[in-house]
């Protein structure tokens, strides 16, 4: 049953606009030498905290088409009479969300990085630390689509839920992006995992919650 | 007989006003409610309530596996219409009842077509046939008749016949007269 949730999520996502946050993303990282000038020493010390800014404002994109049309038109409710719990609903929205957000967003790094004027050592850095993160950064949108699915002006209460969360993330993201030697990949791992862990339980009271 | 669906001293409370209290109801194999009222007496809030989509004040609700026709058809509107039910009888496990529910509803013609197409009367059918195809003995109905043409009607008259024929009970709230035999329940007064 829950295969066939992620299934459905994914064929959604991708026939929708699953490019849309990953173009985002490169647009946002492309900003930064407009913005600091080309002074390639000044891009590079940057350049790794500049990509996570740049995920994070992608992570938002997507937010409004997680869960609300579902809410909106019965879906989540026959999923409830179907015998599945709101929890395992959630848990399938964020692994579909996970496949269909992380590798796209993964492959945009590479010349997102170049855009920053990274090096090669760098860039790994950067993806491994993004790849770590990105299950959270999956799992924080869900359940935040999820406490604001059916509010009015969602989207905007959304970034301002979302943003706080991942600042955890976003520091140890980019520490460890920056500098391989110390343990900030350890720590960034261990705030993804609980993010990760927690959001069903968060996203599936917060589906109960929305029923009217 | 165990019954499908049953409310014990059942008080239901929306948005800080008592919808009702005390209410008991039975529905047993073959059986059928009509419910009535007036506009905002709760006749759609008694019927998420005995689907387990709301919470009770007070009092006891069993039920038995069901299935719900609401507003909402609950049909992704990118796939087509074949292709959405078959989802959800997939999910249910009961794939081999789809044909016959669409055929009965008189949807065979629109199975290509997708359902962000359908005018809303079609969406109706294609939420009773999601119904029907579900293999549930309940069936809850909230306003089944609304956008169903003359035909739609005497198809939807058919299948709930055939259900009860065949051990089902259906709980339905409706404005508009159902043909049949339906036990009657008013709410509001």
């Amino acid at each position: 049953m829950i295969a066939a949730l992620i299934a459905r999520d994914v064929r959604r996502a991708i026939g929708g606009a699953a490019w849309l946050p990953v173009g985002f993303f490169l647009l946002v990282a492309t900003l930064v030498p407009f913005a600091v000038g080309p002074d390639a020493r000044l891009l590079a010390r940057i350049g790794g905290g500049a990509l996570w800014i740049a995920a994070l404002t992608a992570a938002l994109l997507p937010i409004e088409r997680l869960v609300e049309p579902d809410r909106a038109d019965g879906v989540l409710d026959q999923f409830a009479l179907h015998g599945l719990a709101e929890e395992s609903v959630a848990a399938a929205k964020i692994a579909a969300h996970w496949l269909t957000f992380a590798p796209l967003l993964l492959l945009a790094a590479v010349p997102g990085s170049l855009v920053l004027g990274l090096g090669a050592d760098a860039l790994r850095r950067s993806l491994v630390a993004l790849a770590v993160g990105t299950p959270a950064l999956a799992a924080l949108a869900v359940a935040v689509a999820a406490l604001t699915a059916g509010l009015p002006r969602a989207g905007a209460l959304a970034g301002m839920l979302l943003l706080p969360l991942a600042v955890p993330l976003l520091i140890f993201g980019a520490a460890a992006g920056g500098d391989g030697g110390s343990g900030a990949l350890l720590l960034e791992a261990a705030a993804a995992l609980l993010i990760t862990a927690g959001a069903p339980f968060a996203a599936g009271a917060a589906i109960r919650a929305s029923r009217t | 007989m165990k019954p499908l669906l049953r409310f014990e001293a059942v008080a239901l409370r929306r948005g800080g006003r008592l919808l009702f209290e005390g209410l008991d109801l039975k529905l047993g194999p073959g059986e059928a409610l009509h419910l009535t009222g007036p506009n905002g007496s709760g006749k759609s809030s008694l019927i998420r309530l005995a689907a387990g989509l709301l919470r009770a004040e007070s009092g006891r609700v069993e039920r038995t596996a069901l299935a719900l026709a609401d507003a909402a058809p609950a049909l992704d509107r990118e796939l087509a219409l074949g292709n959405a039910l078959k989802f959800w009888a997939r999910l249910g496990g009961t794939s081999g009842k789809l044909d016959a529910a669409i055929a009965a509803m008189g949807l065979g013609e629109l199975a290509d077509v997708p359902v962000r197409l359908l005018s809303s009367g079609q969406a109706k059918r294609a939420t009773l046939a999601r119904v029907a195809a579900s293999g549930a003995h309940l069936w809850l109905l909230d306003e089944p008749l609304n956008g169903l043409d003359g035909d739609g009607v005497e198809r939807l008259d058919a299948l709930i016949a055939r259900h009860r024929g065949l051990g089902g009970a259906v709980l339905a709230a409706s404005h508009a007269a159902l043909r049949g035999e339906w036990a009657r329940l008013e709410l509001g007064r």
